[in-house]
């Protein structure tokens, strides 16, 4: 039955699609095949989050080798979800890739970005799928080493130092990550995450666990964007091409997020992270600080898409935030963030990238009388971006509120009352744009520019319905992720 | 002496340092490189000593042996050496880019031109 290969299909489809896209060549075919493929992605996912949904947990040992000797995907409901929003992103942008690639990737270049791009996707994929310690690493090498390509191709000369500058750190994070997993291997002698937490387990006072557990999260930390680490993020964001930024702003960060949630809370477990290591310690003063300085950054940027990247830093802030909080609550606010994050930030840089369409390099002071122009993508961003403030009927509401919750439940008042006042700095930025492209005229002279193709606006009207539906219905996102936050506690799969 | 026993890890934890360090202070992109893959270096070592069993051989089954060294760790880093050269090869080939954009490979002059715009 084909049921049963699920897992391993999520995540060979792309990375066996991603040579033949190459083969494809030029022109429309390695577009088509790359959308094509990345839908089937979505159709596995959904598949297996209805198999969950049926009460079972799928697995796959490769070649047949039991657990912890052969290499072994698992999938539980914390997998799923995120397994979902990648699928789901990738197979909204896609659509959008073919209008927006034309314009910004030379033809000859075309079909090594579709590639890159599916590689990518299987690795962000296989991290969030592998119950496998080292092969979350190989993964992650892979998802990181297109990703830095991805960007490269951005028009911009500054494109490529910021490629390299996220390659230097992309790598010393991911050379943390193998010493962690190492340090791990050395002590236990398994690399299987569950059998790996069953072993650990007795361990907690060996200095060789305090290692590995601090190279793991600084690692992880430098892939995720963590304050301070997230130097790398706003350049890479800012000059990378519409669609991979629109791609890595909601996948990547996500995923790194996801592999930090699996080491901490199903690896190490929730009494060695937070009681014995007091990582809840570190997280929330950085967390605050991402928040409250990357949003007042992003206040003073003109450059409108680095100033949804430095949103993007603080946006990180707030789920990391929901795990320093360390209540099933907190978890639930992190992984719903996670996951609506996806869905705004995803929306807005998709609706930039239709306005870098018509104008190129995205200038505050180029998009003054847009909102006339072009209503149908200016009305996008408005939506996107009062999700991002967090107004109700969206689902920035949802996950703030959630946060909120959290934060008061652990009586940390000062803390629910610094959410606020963050969201109040994001009504600021986007009311920059918003000012300027409804209520500024076009400047005299500039040339008149009109609505973009509908091969552009469907795939962002798409994933801003997709904000407002999980806003209003919130039995899907919300229901998952409690479940997953709760068994993440417990310290069992579900 | 227990501490002079381990010296394979003391060299590990002084590449580590090395390509660290030259990572962070050097200013020229090719270095750097130069310093990550030091840095890489040094967590091979560190793979490859943990798979040693004292008095084992390699693991193959021949008559009269009876402990074998781990070789599992040997194969994982297989795969990180490849990674590695990956990451180098995609790195030097940014270089190479970027000195053509740019004309130089120095970070603070590229600064300045980015600056200066």
């Amino acid at each position: 039955m084909i049921a049963a290969h699920l897992p391993a299909l999520q995540v060979v489809v792309p990375l066996l699609a991603a040579p033949i896209c190459l083969l494809l060549g030029r022109g429309r075919w390695a577009w088509a095949f790359a959308t094509a493929v990345s839908w089937l992605t979505l159709a596995i996912a959904v598949a297996l989050l209805s198999q969950i949904g049926n009460g079972d947990l799928p697995g796959y040992a490769f070649g047949d080798w039991p657990a912890p000797w052969g290499i072994e995907y698992r999938v539980d409901r914390l997998s799923a979800f995120v397994l979902l929003i990648v699928s789901g992103i990738a197979a909204a942008i896609l659509p959008y890739a073919w209008r927006s690639v034309a314009r910004e990737i030379p033809p000859e270049q075309q079909a090594i970005f579709f590639t890159a791009l599916l590689l990518c996707l299987a690795g962000l994929l296989g991290i969030t799928i592998t119950g496998d310690a080292f092969n979350l690493f190989v993964l992650l090498e892979i998802s990181s080493l297109a990703s830095y390509t991805l960007i490269a191709m951005g028009r911009d000369r500054r494109a490529l130092t910021a490629a390299y500058q996220y390659l230097i750190m992309g790598t010393i994070g991911a050379t943390f990550i193998l010493i962690g997993v190492g340090l791990l291997y050395m002590l236990t002698g398994t690399l299987n995450m569950a059998d790996l937490a069953i072993r650990i387990a007795p361990l907690q006072e060996s200095r060789t666990l305090h290692t590995a557990f601090a190279f793991l999260v600084v690692g992880i930390g430098l892939k995720l964007a963590l304050f301070p680490l997230h130097l790398w993020l706003p350049n890479a964001y800012a000059y990378a091409p519409s669609v991979v930024t629109a791609f890595l702003a909601a996948t990547a960060t996500k995923v790194a997020l996801y592999a930090l949630i699996r080491f901490l809370y199903t690896i190490f477990g929730v009494a060695f992270a937070f009681d014995a290591m007091l990582t809840h310690w570190i997280l929330l003063p950085l967390s605050l600080a991402a928040i409250l300085s990357a949003s007042l950054v992003a206040i003073f940027q003109d450059d409108v898409k680095r100033m949804l990247a430095y949103s993007s830093v603080a946006q990180i802030g707030y789920m990391t935030l929901g795990l320093a909080l360390v209540s099933v609550t907190g978890l639930t606010a992190a992984l719903l963030h996670l996951f609506n994050h996806a869905l705004m930030k995803g929306a807005l840089f998709l609706a930039l990238g239709a306005v870098a369409y018509r104008l190129g390099p995205v200038r505050l002071t180029g998009m003054a009388g847009l909102g006339r122009q072009m209503p149908w993508t200016l009305a996008a961003f408005v939506v996107g971006g009062l999700s991002l403030i967090g107004v109700p009927l969206t689902v920035g509401f949802v996950s703030k509120w959630y946060l909120i919750l959290a934060a008061i439940e652990a009586g940390w008042w000062p803390v629910a009352a610094l959410i606020l006042i963050a969201s109040l700095l994001a009504v600021l930025y986007i009311w920059r744009v918003v000012e300027v492209a409804y209520f500024r005229p076009r400047p005299a002279g500039a040339e008149a520019v009109t609505e973009v193709p509908l091969a552009l606006l469907a795939p962002t009207w798409a994933l801003v319905l997709a904000n407002l539906y999980f806003g209003l219905d919130t039995r899907l996102t919300v229901g998952l992720a409690e479940t997953a936050a709760a068994g993440l506690f417990a310290g069992v799969a579900r | 002496m227990a501490a002079l026993g381990l010296y394979n890890y003391w060299i590990v934890i002084f590449l580590m340092m090395a390509g660290f360090y030259v990572v962070i202070a050097q200013g020229n992109l090719v270095k750097k490189i130069v310093g990550i893959n030091v840095l890489q270096t040094s967590v091979f070592l560190l793979y490859i000593s943990m798979g040693k069993v004292q008095g084992g051989t390699a693991p193959i089954v021949v008559a009269g042996a009876t402990s074998y060294s781990n070789p599992l760790p040997h194969v994982l880093i297989l795969t990180a050496i490849v990674v590695g050269i990956a990451t180098t090869a995609l790195g030097l080939a940014l270089a190479i880019r970027i000195k053509e954009a740019y004309g130089t490979v120095e970070e603070d002059e590229i600064h300045a031109q980015d600056e200066s715009l």
